[in-house]
């Protein structure tokens, strides 16, 4: 169990670099604490992957450090570094059995038999793999093989941190589900470091404590599920996570005014500076309101989701999104739009402004 | 599920019958044919029921034929698998070392078996050729000619010569396929290299193996070009393996009810081995 830190972590598979493009993370800084449930939450090619890689010890990074209870451990390889990963893909040996599957990493440890077995067993309790303990491993389901994978790691105790690349992926989604749980549940009886990649919100929100949304190889914005929902910190946060993401519309700001589609509207900062190449204004469709008056907008179309209603309006600058209650009469043609002021927020150049 | 009923859409079977007909059914039939009977020329034969085969079976020749074949094919594989899957392990996975490898590896297997048979001839005649010449140099008395011994060892040097390229194909195919997780996971869990290879190349390469040594056996059992250009089958009988044999009673004596009665064991001999071997290797892939 450790505390993980990693300082000014840049990476680039190309030789040289020339532009931010070439480089796969760049500048990352994160403090993770012993015990925690973390989340990398970004799209395709945002690097966290890489960043995952680099913490395990599967890739040396090309600048910066990464320290495992203040200590640095960067040239260390992922054998000296004490930590487990479990892959996209499960991966178990094929021609041994599940108890051996599970007993390999402690068998490649010179750990004696009899303390094997115990701990084989207590793991295959956890994850109900007890029944199949003596078949080969090659004859379960693909949740089966990724439980193995997960017991593998969790098998020895004196792991720094447990990675999953995406564990997921190639679960049915009702299995997903229950495995999602379990890793939760998993979490609070061991409470060990658990770095959890994924590209699939949900999954983060609902694993993790805090959450890092990656963005370009760079990390946009920590914080609780909660923070990244009511208050995204750059324009990305705000539409990689919720459904439909938050609505981004350019604004102008003439002193401490925020003025959108020619109308003034009040936003939950208090604008100090205003020197940006680009200003937004960006709310969640959560937020927003149909009102006597307010951003004219024309009505496009209403989709029922049977929870909610989701409205497209078109505005002046752009089309807005709007989550309205199931039962609520949504104006057709022409309608007024009132943002709730606390969940408004500017962004110059996309991050938001203090 | 109620199928349509369409007797004429067995016509659309006859080119394939034809074809299978022309190029393995009546060539093997004709085989069946002799294997029975007794022929003077002339389209005259006389029934002789299983003369041939009770005479095949109970000869000395085919014995020792048989039991050179099965000894030839057996070092052939037990060198050519470990040695082909030791140079897939070592060739370059990525780079421009690849082509080059692949590229070279493919080499012997596109030259005709006639070619291979002739260069290894010229190549190891005592006097003249290049390995023969320098044996004999380095003081090693070496005539493939007329040693026993030297026969072998240079027929069976020129079949690994020629073949365990697509033993090391097949492998590095069969590498390549294996997903980077299983190394990485593998250096997670602390496996050693031989762990590894035991554990998870092995394991992987099963299926591509098991074709390697079914290609291997079936080739290899009925060699026949290569060695009738190097050696002839001699010194006397040494190399004279099945194929060879068989032609030469065939065709050198003419003894054609033996022949097609020996050619019907040996097919059988070769569809046995395939079908033990094979099920013995899938047996456990049915289960999961």
């Amino acid at each position: 169990m450790a505390k993980v830190t990693l300082k000014g972590l840049s990476h680039s598979y190309l030789k040289t670099q020339s532009s931010d493009a070439d480089w796969a993370i760049r500048g990352v800084d994160i403090d993770w604490n012993d015990g925690g449930a973390y989340a990398l939450l970004g799209p395709s090619g945002c690097g966290k992957t890489t960043l995952l890689n680099i913490i395990s010890g599967l890739i040396t990074p090309t600048k910066g450090d990464i320290l495992f209870d203040d200590k640095v451990i960067s040239g260390l390889n992922p054998v000296e570094r004490n930590i487990a990963q479990i892959f996209q893909f499960p991966v178990i040996y094929d021609t041994m059995t599940v108890y051996d599957n599970l007993a390999f990493p402690l068998r490649n440890r010179k750990i004696p038999e009899e303390e094997i077995k115990v701990k084989v067993h207590e793991i295959a309790e956890m994850l109900e793999l007890s029944s199949t303990l003596n078949n080969r491993a090659s004859g379960l389901t693909a949740d089966g093989k990724q439980k193995i994978s997960l017991g593998r790691g969790l098998v020895r105790s004196d792991v720094n941190a447990i990675m999953f690349d995406e564990p997921l992926t190639v679960i049915d989604p009702h299995l997903k589900w229950i495995l999602r749980s379990k890793l939760k549940e998993l979490h609070q009886k061991i409470n060990r470091t658990m770095i959890y990649v994924t590209h699939d919100q949900t999954e983060a929100l609902t694993f993790a404590d805090q959450v890092v949304v990656m963005h370009e190889g760079q990390i946009v914005q920590t914080g609780t599920p909660v923070d990244l929902f009511e208050k995204p910190k750059h324009t990305f946060v705000g539409y990689f996570i919720g459904s439909p993401g938050m609505n981004v519309l350019p604004c102008q700001i003439k002193g401490n005014d925020v003025i959108v589609n020619g109308k003034k509207i009040e936003t939950h900062q208090q604008i100090k500076k205003s020197n940006f190449n680009k200003t937004e204004v960006g709310v969640r469709p959560e937020f927003i309101s149909f009102s006597n008056e307010g951003i004219p907008v024309k009505v496009l179309s209403v989709s029922n989701t049977g929870r909610h209603k989701i409205v497209d309006t078109e505005s002046e600058t752009g089309k807005i999104k709007i989550i309205a209650k199931s039962n609520e009469d949504i104006p057709s043609g022409s309608a007024f739009l009132k943002f709730k002021k606390e969940y408004t927020y500017t962004y110059g150049d996309s991050w938001i402004i203090e | 599920m109620n199928k349509t009923v369409n007797q004429k859409a067995w016509f659309f079977v006859i080119p394939v019958f034809v074809l299978v007909a022309f190029n393995a059914i009546i060539p093997l039939m004709t085989v069946v044919n002799y294997a029975f009977q007794e022929t003077f020329g002339n389209n005259v034969f006389m029934w002789e029921g299983t003369r041939w085969f009770k005479q095949i079976m109970l000869s000395e020749r085919f014995h020792a034929s048989l039991g050179r074949q099965f000894l030839f094919t057996f070092i052939i594989l037990f060198i050519q698998i470990p040695l082909g899957i030791a140079i897939a392990l070592t060739m370059p996975k990525e780079g421009i070392g690849v082509p080059v490898c692949l590229v070279l590896m493919s080499m012997p297997l596109l030259i005709p078996w006639n070619v291979v048979g002739a260069m290894w001839n010229i190549f190891a005649l005592p006097d003249i050729g290049f390995l023969g010449h320098s044996l004999n140099a380095l003081g090693f008395d070496y005539n493939f000619t007329q040693q026993i011994g030297d026969a072998w060892f240079t027929t069976i040097l020129m079949d690994v010569w020629h073949w365990t390229s697509l033993v090391v194909l097949l492998s590095y195919a069969g590498l390549r396929s294996i997903q980077p997780a299983y190394y990485q996971a593998a250096e997670i869990d602390g496996a050693s290299r031989w762990a590894i290879f035991t554990k998870i190349e092995l394991p992987k390469m099963k299926k591509v193996l098991t074709i390697a040594i079914l290609l291997r056996f079936m080739d290899s059992f009925m060699i026949y070009t290569e060695p009738f250009v190097l050696t002839g089958g001699g010194p006397g009988n040494a190399t004279a393996f099945l194929s060879i044999d068989l032609v030469k009673m065939a065709l050198g004596q003419f003894d054609l009810g033996p022949a097609a009665a020996m050619s019907l064991i040996y097919f059988f001999i070769v569809l046995l081995v395939c079908w033990v071997f094979y099920t013995l290797m899938m047996r456990n892939e049915e289960k999961s």
